[in-house]
């Protein structure tokens, strides 16, 4: 290493004098390029060509081309695409309802045990798929508390993790310590005078909530919700451990893949799930104006 | 009176959703060491089931360790140049840099099941590769390279790298010299958060993964999947145990790094 560093090999120093103008820019901007060599290789050799082959092999069928439209002429894809919107849809309006209600509260109240509250809540935030499914299984399962508890209440055990129902609660359980998380951070930045504001004007508490908390939240939601939204539609983990038969996009997908080994339908219909998803981030996006980052 | 109520009222909700959060964890953690997790505590606390994981799946857990460091390393040697770029090239404010950082992010944003269709169909053929942990280690770096960058990315647009590398530029201090000697120790709480955070992911990596591995190249979340679906529940429990003590202070480190990284950062 040492043998490169010399004073030499970089951009030639400014003189004293010289006015930050004259900089020798031109100079140093194709170099700033070598610096991006070995990440750019990486993506476009393992992600950016990848892809762009799934795309002709998602058309290189019986059907050509048209394999694209299979999802929605096809009524058993065009059913799982729709399951899984709609589950996806309907767990994120809960996830926001429910961080908001949280977030807020631990936002608002100082109280001891607060910070081991919210660190509890964002604790599983880095649980993979798999695990989470676990989670609904030890919960919901045939063996698991809600099932023991109505047992000892009604002496029936209510036994729902392997159905579309455990699933709405395994994504519920990984979407909720990521959306607390930006509501809490959002809720931070509130300027508490609008608020006060409001109130002395004489609102009532759910109209400062609606009129004034949640347009200002809002930017926050749109995008951490759009978050919970792509990660559901694409989950696959937690539906690999609940049911191979609960009929969602993914699991058609892997069935397509692995069952039946009909390449082209699971290529055709990952790109369609791939689009779904990056449209729905790059929306709230530009919804929102600011970076909304993905998470796993 | 009516605000206490409503703070309890709160309060009380607030704590059924933390339980359900944390009593599944607390449970499987439980059920891990139960001789019978049906019969329940009673039937005696045990270390038999642990003891049959680590036999079984040993290799899974080393396997994903590998990996993840390994990952590590490519998304360093990788990404933190990639992250200079990106805050250096015109300024920091040119297109392309907005491109490259769209064009990161995608791997994330698409779903992982269409980046391991795509990895098979693209070097399935190639036997050798297809049966390594290299197509693994491939599949998690595209995975994990943009939480490295990212966190890399902002602390260098908020430490006024452009200045101070001026300053060493005037002293006669070269390109290479300037990176090692002032861009990486001004990026080092980026670059520790990222750290984290790549291990993290690439440990707990399952959709891609699933899709890549072969019976010879199970990782950890794999070997999960099919404890779950194939072993009784105190087998897997007792693995999610083992996994849970694996990712711990990798979290509680995360979450330190990025308070400390918010702090420098702080807009």
């Amino acid at each position: 290493m040492k043998s490169m560093i010399s004073p030499a090999s970089g951009a030639p120093a400014p003189l004293a004098g010289q006015p930050p103008a004259a900089r020798p820019r031109a100079a140093g901007n194709g170099v700033w390029l070598w610096f991006a060599v070995p990440g750019l290789t990486l993506f476009c050799a393992f992600w950016l060509l990848p892809m762009v082959r799934l795309v002709g092999v998602g058309a290189s069928g019986p059907d050509g081309a048209m394999a694209y439209l299979s999802v929605l002429t096809n009524r058993h894809y065009f059913t799982s695409l729709m399951s899984t919107l709609a589950l996806s849809a309907v767990v994120t309006v809960a996830t926001l309802a429910i961080s908001v209600f949280v977030g807020l509260f631990l936002q608002r109240n100082r109280f001891p045990g607060q910070s081991v509250l919210l660190a509890m809540l964002t604790f599983p935030l880095a649980f993979p798929g798999v695990v989470v499914g676990f989670m609904v299984i030890m919960l919901a399962g045939r063996q698991g508390l809600i099932g023991a508890f109505t047992n000892w209440l009604f002496g029936e055990s209510l036994v729902f993790a392997y159905s579309l129902a455990g699933l709405f609660l395994g994504y519920l359980y990984f979407s909720i310590p990521r959306v607390i998380l930006t509501v809490v951070a959002a809720a931070e930045k509130l300027d508490p005078s609008l608020e006060e504001a409001a109130r002395s004007l004489g609102a009532k508490p759910w109209q400062v909530l609606l009129h004034v908390v949640l347009p200002a939240l809002l930017p926050a939601l749109i995008s951490s919700g759009a978050i919970c939204f792509a990660t559901s539609v694409g989950a696959f983990g937690t539906a690999f451990t609940l049911a191979a038969n609960i009929d969602v996009l993914p699991m058609t997908i892997y069935n397509e893949f692995t069952g039946y080994a009909n390449f082209a339908t699971a290529a055709s219909l990952s790109i369609v799930l791939g689009l779904i998803t990056w449209a729905m981030l790059a929306l709230a996006r530009s919804l929102t104006g600011s970076g909304v980052a993905a998470a796993a | 009176m009516q605000n206490r109520f409503r703070f309890y009222l709160q309060l009380g909700f607030t704590l059924l959703v933390c339980a359900f959060l944390v009593v599944p964890v607390v449970l499987s953690m439980l059920a891990g060491v139960t001789e019978n997790f049906f019969v329940g505590l009673s039937s005696g606390l045990t270390l038999r089931w642990v003891a049959q994981v680590w036999e079984m799946y040993q290799p899974t857990i080393w396997r994903s360790l590998i990996i993840a460091l390994a990952c590590l390393a490519v998304t360093l040697v990788a990404g933190v140049p990639l992250a200079y770029m990106l805050a250096r090239y015109r300024g920091g404010h040119s297109r392309l840099a907005r491109v490259i950082e769209e064009l990161l992010m995608m791997p994330v944003a698409v779903p992982g099941l269409a980046t391991a269709l795509a990895l098979i169909m693209a070097y399935g053929q190639l036997r050798e590769f297809r049966a390594s942990i290299l197509f693994i280690l491939v599949g998690h770096v595209i995975f994990t390279l943009p939480f490295m960058v990212r966190p890399v990315l902002a602390v260098m647009q908020s430490s006024q790298l452009a200045q101070l590398e001026e300053a060493a530029a005037s002293l006669g201090a070269g390109r290479m010299r300037r990176f090692f000697g002032i861009v990486i120790p001004n990026a080092a709480s980026g670059i520790l958060a990222g750290a984290l955070m790549v291990v993290t992911l690439s440990i707990g990596e399952f959709n891609i993964t699933w899709m890549l591995h072969t019976p010879l190249t199970q990782t950890l979340p794999v070997g999960l999947a099919d404890a779950y679906a194939s072993m009784r529940l105190e087998v897997g429990s007792a693995y999610t145990l083992i996994f849970f003590f694996m990712i711990i202070p990798l979290l509680i480190g995360m979450q330190w790094a990025t308070q400390a990284t918010r702090k420098k950062v702080s807009l």
